[in-house]
């Protein structure tokens, strides 16, 4: 009897965590938890309440920001252990503790839990003070809903469907700001609708290292403001427009082209650079409005790089390659086009045999370059790509899929020490047939005449290129947005992303036409799935050997490489 | 069960009652109270409330009243409207209201008169109109655009005009002290 009652304690919890009754269910909470840079600090009552199943409305608070606790949205009520005269805890006849409530509320995002506290969020007082707060809150908001892109996703909105009043008691006029500051090069400032939460001067200052924005004048009249002779142009400004809780700091790229709730959601990566930061694509009939990035704590945190979130455009260009062709090709058929390589490679020599593969192409894709190079006895390489990196997400290596492609043994060491060796041979005679996969050769130092004097190229990529026009046999590939597979980012991540949009014409993802020459160049049969191709290469490749398709998951898992 | 055939008489099997009694109920319907409708060239009185086809409207300034907000697109239930928003390039004639659809397309023949478009609009900027009689050639001219829309649907009285109001608001407040706006 003692034993249990000791154990439903809550003064007396294992070591390192408290706990702490929420709205009546009693919860165990670590001491600590990390704050926005991964610090152990105290655990909040915001914290707590969330680890309860407890959704506590708030504005300001970021679990990647420092707290700041303006916006006054988590107010609730909380009481603690009462204590006697002798300092130690009262406890009723049952030996359960009095609880003495606090009489005032305090702000969750920023206070810190202690052993045995009641948190109450759901009391009438509770209630009243999210009612006041939102209305404080919409007393200058402009209401402008119908043209706000935030509508949809605007955390005003939804506040105010569950504590707002359907009426506003303000009868004095509401204050009216610019709505079109022009703060920098990808970023519209609207200030009627913010609410000074803070959050885009936080994450600015503090997780990008840019102090460029600040709150200017006083009262009613206090506004987001660049400071002055500065503009907001660091490569992480569009992320000011995801944390903007409402539609304050518009994105110049996303303004106005489509409504949050037709965007069809999917799961991807950036290919923009190595880091491979996790993405959600937002489509709508076969046409991609935007990235939003998506929370990875082991990658990109909640953040994405403008550079890599603008990259899209050029998936819509109108120079794609929608269908097979080239000077051997009489029809643009995929049928002739793969039974036309595969009777060429068939005859290829070994040694004579050269493979080009992007390191843009999934590790799957680059598995079957793999066992296509195996077979023919073809040594491969990569064409590196390099850009300047940033101290945040931003990574030298602009191909997303480098290390996979070291991995998997397509990429020299480093990468694109082949590619001169290639041009040699290829002019000695030495070289009679080559393969690109996804890239333009002519620019990497293997030029027009050199391709001029091969017996056979095959060539494959997005756009019309260089060595597609002067290839015998060329192949339409497709974006990353068009096609499932896996990456593999610098630092030895594998990680998984879906398909977004259908390509165009013709194309079809690499893994299906690779696939069909493999089996067609080496008369052995393998399943067509991106998950049965996947099988196959972990059981050939040690770097992926523990690893299932399954356990990729949405985060992602580590290589062994 | 078998049915019985009649045997029919003489004066049966001549037609000449039955083609009597026909001509009885013509000579009734031609002598009685007339009920055709001369349509198209008569018309009905068409009831107030009726739900025709829907169109766009004006304000009384000329304004397009339709801001491209997008919500009579989701909540259509036949998937008849289809608007292309502005996108982000600034135009300057649409003044505080900052947009403005670059096109709205409503397809008439897939449109079934729910008059959801019209409840869910927050500008007033769509209602269904009189019309109950659409033709055309061909299923390309049964998709409406904005300039015919905008035709068709005239002018609404606008008795609040809010964005004329926060214009107002808004210049009042550009001196100091700020004046009452009117």
């Amino acid at each position: 009897m003692k034993q249990s009652q000791q154990s439903n304690d809550p003064l007396a919890s294992p070591p390192g965590m408290i706990s702490v009754t929420v709205d009546g269910r009693t919860v165990l909470v670590p001491r600590t938890m990390p704050d926005w840079q991964g610090r152990q600090v105290p655990t909040t009552m915001l914290q707590a309440c969330e680890l309860a199943g407890v959704t506590v409305p708030h504005y300001c608070y970021h679990p990647k920001l420092p707290v700041a606790g303006n916006c006054r949205m988590c107010l609730v009520e909380y009481g603690v252990p009462a204590l006697g005269p002798d300092r130690k805890p009262v406890r009723q006849p049952d030996g359960s503790l009095v609880i003495k409530k606090s009489p005032r509320p305090a702000i969750a995002c920023a206070t810190p839990v202690s052993p045995g506290m009641e948190i109450y969020t759901s009391t009438p007082t509770v209630k009243l003070m999210r009612q006041s707060v939102l209305e404080f809150l919409l007393i200058n908001h402009p209401l402008d809903c119908p043209i706000c892109d935030q509508a949809g996703e605007c955390k005003l909105q939804e506040y105010s469907v569950e504590y707002g009043r359907a009426s506003s008691r303000f009868a004095e006029t509401k204050v009216h700001k610019n709505k079109q500051i022009d703060l920098g090069p990808r970023i519209m400032l609207d200030q009627e609708r913010c609410i000074l939460c803070s959050r885009c001067i936080r994450f600015t200052r503090d997780v990008v290292g840019d102090d460029a924005l600040g709150i200017i004048n006083r009262g009613s009249y206090s506004a987001i403001a660049a400071y002055p002779g500065t503009t907001f142009d660091n490569n992480y400004t569009l992320n000011t427009a995801d944390i903007c809780p409402v539609g304050a700091l518009t994105s110049k790229d996303f303004r106005f082209q489509m409504r949050v709730w037709f965007l069809k959601e999917t799961m991807s990566l950036c290919a923009s650079c190595g880091t491979g930061c996790n993405i959600v694509i937002g489509s709508r009939e076969n046409c991609i409005y935007r990235f939003t990035p998506r929370q990875n704590d082991a990658v990109n945190s909640c953040w994405m790089c403008d550079y890599g979130r603008l990259n899209y455009r050029w998936i819509e260009r109108t120079d794609r390659l929608t269908r097979p062709g080239g000077s051997k090709l009489t029809s643009p058929d995929w049928e002739d086009a793969i039974n036309g390589i595969a009777a060429a490679l068939k005859k290829a020599v070994p040694g004579h045999i050269a493979i080009v593969a992007s390191a843009r192409l999934t590790n799957e894709e680059l598995y079957l370059v793999r066992r296509l190079a195996q077979f023919l006895g073809a040594p491969t390489d990569c064409v590196p790509r390099s850009g300047p990196a940033d101290n945040l997400l931003l990574c030298a290596d602009r191909n997303p899929n480098t290390k996979g492609a070291q991995l998997l043994g397509i990429a020299a060491s480093p990468p694109g020490v082949n590619l001169p060796v290639f041009a040699r041979l290829i002019r000695n005679g030495t070289i009679r047939s080559l393969l690109v996969f996804g890239e333009d050769v002519t620019r990497h130092g293997i030029t027009a005449d050199d391709l001029a004097r091969l017996d056979f190229l095959a060539a494959s990529d997005i756009h019309t290129n260089g060595t597609t026009a002067v290839s015998h046999y060329f192949l339409p590939g497709c974006a990353h947005v068009e096609k499932r597979g896996s990456f593999t980012n610098v630092h030895g991540r594998i990680q998984r992303f879906e398909k977004a949009v259908d390509p165009p014409g013709l194309a079809r993802p690499e893994l299906h036409w690779l696939r069909e020459l493999v089996c067609r160049v080496t008369g052995q049969s393998m399943g067509g799935t991106v998950e049965s191709v996947f099988e196959a290469m972990r059981a050939e490749v040690p770097a992926f050997r523990n690893i299932a398709w399954a356990d990729l998951g949405d985060h992602g898992v580590a290589t062994h490489g | 069960m078998i049915a019985e055939r009649p045997t029919l008489k003489l004066v049966d099997r001549l037609y000449l009652t039955a083609a009597w009694n026909g001509f009885k109920v013509t000579l009734r319907h031609f002598l009685g109270r007339k009920v055709t409708m001369q349509y198209p060239e008569e018309r009905w009185a068409v009831p107030p409330g009726y739900r025709g086809a829907p169109y766009l409207v004006r304000d009384q300034t000329g304004r397009t009243k339709c801001v491209a907000c997008q919500l009579c697109e989701f909540i259509c239930p036949p998937r008849a409207i289809r608007v292309t928003p502005p996108g982000p390039a600034v135009d300057p004639s649409t003044g505080n209201v900052e947009k403005r659809p670059r096109q709205f397309e409503i397809n008439m023949l897939r449109c079934i008169y729910c008059g959801l478009c019209q409840e869910v609009c927050p500008e007033e900027a769509i209602f269904l109109m009189q019309d109950y009689s659409l033709t055309g050639c061909s299923r390309e001219e049964m998709v409406y655009d904005i300039e015919k829309l905008l035709a068709l649907g005239g002018v609404h009285h606008d008795h609040v005009r809010k964005w004329d109001r926060v214009r107002r608001e808004a210049a009042a407040q550009e001196t100091f002290p700020p004046q009452t706006a009117s």
